[in-house]
């Protein structure tokens, strides 16, 4: 707790704090690249015969993801804090490679915690980390998945709370992590607005964004809350259907719980354990969801749906076919959702996906799956 | 009083200290706690802190995680740790205290476990995920049906802390000797006796000390300053061997504690 509050009155003094503020917008700009383009996919709207289909490209952020826009604020809160190290979890990599970026840039020492079965899956980006600096800390506990990886960091972050900085990678954990992420990431909706306000001149009819632990979702959805007009929707992992261990569809298939210091929707089973879950792509594979989302879902404000393993599968071949652009699996659930509303939509409506991250660090597994050997 | 106050208050009269011991209900099966339940009664422990077990353990080391991992696949829940207490008050009147999460509780509904696990003679909690602040049902549920919640402070703790967390506890106030988790190795700075004597003075309340405490000496060490000592994944991890061996260990730790 006195870790907690400590965060807090950073993070609160950080905001008023007008060197802080300027040095991350000059990042921003000047390392990270942002404002990333939003993109009109005229090829994909043609072929799915409805609405406009844009795409906010967070896939072309420094590492790749938006999760740089996280990683980044914290790295420079932790330097701020005057810690020497910084922790992580990461799931499919993209926050761990984020986190030993921002630790190589500030200068911290750096160790990610990631489960076994996610590092078999994206060796490319293990590798990525260590030579970004980074030692890889290997989870082989409980699921060996993202669960498990937050559940180390956490036990190293109550271990080493004087010295270590635990950089949350997504909307979850206690108070003021889910707010802090939210903050980082809602550069992408202010963005989004602007640009798509300068391209069309009204506001999009439909927001969509994949929903792991929820950042890149928080991030699209939060500048456009207040407009009600802008409809939205989350799209969990529905892997490979609804039912125990199958999934990570939080929404669908989960309940009211309270884990790793926060309360929102899990996958439990009838005693209150966790039960484990499946998806095609790690970044989505986690057993609860960040509690804004479950504010907003119980609020009707935005809608929760998911997509299969073999939609998000076909999702990302179409837009690399149609665009030239390999999504990351994660992204893929949001386009594969994009699949089934644009063409129910007339051609006067426009759909913004957030394309949180490229697929370059999926091609082994999506070759393996298809069985094609490399 | 609850059985808990009461066995301190016997213990501090006598100007002894508690001697207390967790074991993971259900590792490897109940049969085998209810054993160990009578071996550290006979080896003189004050109060038995039983574990519940739980998919993910924040709190835990390796050696618990693992105990946990072995009781969920027995099939133990929370339901039947209650039930296992039920049936051990016809054998004994020892104060029993359940160590587990928080998502346990509320998935078993939290009126309806302060009752029950009241009834069945569970005497206090341990829910190392959830700080005073975040309880203010189980506050109202458990004072209602009697159960004390115990909770815990560490050497980052605060004034403001040690104050909020002082408060709320009954039975005793929990110290982690560390910061970290069970354990892990114990490396104790001097400032921890000073913080838990401001602890006992502001509180008025019983002040035991746990996580990472695995040898007589260390144990000795810590009942110099402290109510009580507690030991758990040190008896966790022996908790298999031959009963002698077992026993030669738990008195040993019984003895150093004075």
């Amino acid at each position: 707790m006195p870790a907690l509050d400590e965060l807090e009155k950073a993070y609160e003094s950080s905001r008023k704090d007008r060197q802080f503020q300027n040095e991350l917008a000059h990042l921003r700009k000047t390392y990270i690249g942002r404002p990333t383009p939003l993109y009109f996919a005229e090829r994909l709207t043609k072929t799915l015969g409805g609405a406009k289909v844009y795409l906010k490209r967070e896939d072309l952020a420094h590492t790749g993801a938006h999760k740089i826009n996280n990683a980044l604020g914290q790295a420079l809160l932790a330097k701020r804090m005057e810690k020497k190290r910084v922790i992580a979890e990461t799931g499919a990599g993209q926050h761990g490679v984020a986190t030993a970026t921002g630790a190589a840039l500030c200068g911290l020492e750096c160790d990610i915690y990631m489960g076994s079965e996610d590092m078999a899956r994206q060796s490319l980006n293990v590798f990525r980390m260590r030579l970004l600096g980074a030692r890889v800390i290997e989870v082989a506990t409980g699921s060996r998945t993202l669960k498990d990886a937050i559940n180390e960091g956490l036990r190293d972050w109550t271990t080493n709370v004087r010295t270590t900085h635990y950089v949350m990678g997504t909307v979850f954990g206690p108070h003021p992590f889910p707010a802090i992420v939210r903050d980082y990431q809602s550069v992408i909706g202010r963005e989004a607005k602007k640009q798509i306000l300068e391209a069309e001149g009204r506001l999009p009819d439909h927001l969509i964004a994949c929903v792991g632990g929820g950042s890149n979702a928080m991030g699209l959805f939060n500048a456009f809350l207040s407009h009600d007009e802008v409809k939205m929707t989350g799209v969990e992992a529905g892997g490979q259907g609804i039912s125990p261990g199958e999934h990570a569809a939080r929404f669908a298939g989960g309940s009211i719980g309270v884990l790793q210091g926060t309360k929102s929707y899990l996958l439990q089973d009838e005693s209150g354990n966790i039960l484990g879950t499946h998806s095609v792509s790690a970044g989505l594979d986690y057993a609860a969801v960040g509690p804004e989302h479950a504010f907003l879902k119980d609020a009707g404000r935005v809608e929760y749906t998911y997509a299969k393993d073999d939609e998000a599968l076909s999702a990302f071949e179409l837009l690399s076919r149609t665009e030239g652009i390999i999504p990351a699996l994660e992204s893929s659930h949001a386009i594969a959702e994009a699949v089934k509303l644009a063409p129910r939509l007339s051609k006067d409506k426009i759909i913004i996906i957030n394309l949180s991250g490229r697929g370059d660090k999926d091609v082994q597994q999506v070759a393996k799956i298809k069985g094609i050997e490399l | 009083m609850s059985r808990i106050g009461a066995r301190f208050r016997q213990i501090l009269e006598r100007k002894g200290k508690a001697f207390i011991p967790y074991v993971m209900a259900g590792d490897p099966s109940i049969g085998r706690t209810r054993e160990l339940v009578r071996i550290l009664e006979e080896c003189g422990a004050d109060i038995i802190e039983l574990g519940v077990p739980f998919s993910d353990p924040l709190a835990d080391g390796p050696t618990i995680q693992k105990a946990a991992q072995r009781s969920l696949a027995e099939g133990v829940t929370l339901g039947g740790v209650i039930e296992l207490v039920s049936e051990l008050r016809t054998q004994t009147q020892i104060p029993i205290v359940l160590m587990t999460y928080y998502n346990l509780i509320l998935r078993y509904g939290e009126e309806r476990f302060a009752r029950d696990a009241a009834s069945a003679g569970v005497d206090g909690m341990i829910i190392p995920d959830l700080p005073p602040d975040e309880a203010t049902n189980l506050l109202r549920y458990s004072r209602k049906a009697g159960l004390d919640l115990i909770f815990l402070l560490a050497p980052t703790s605060t004034d403001e802390r040690i104050k909020k967390v002082s408060g709320a506890s009954s039975g005793f106030i929990y110290y982690v000797s560390i910061t970290g988790i069970t354990g892990a190795k114990l490396s104790m700075d001097s400032s921890i006796e000073s913080h838990i004597a401001k602890i006992k003075a502001g509180s008025g309340k019983p002040v035991a000390v746990g996580f990472g405490i695995s040898t007589p000496e260390e144990a000795a060490a810590v009942s110099r300053f402290s109510d009580g000592v507690i030991v758990g994944s040190a008896i966790v991890k022996r908790s298999g061997d031959m009963d002698e061996e077992l026993k030669r260990y738990l008195l040993s730790l019984r003895s150093a504690i004075r």
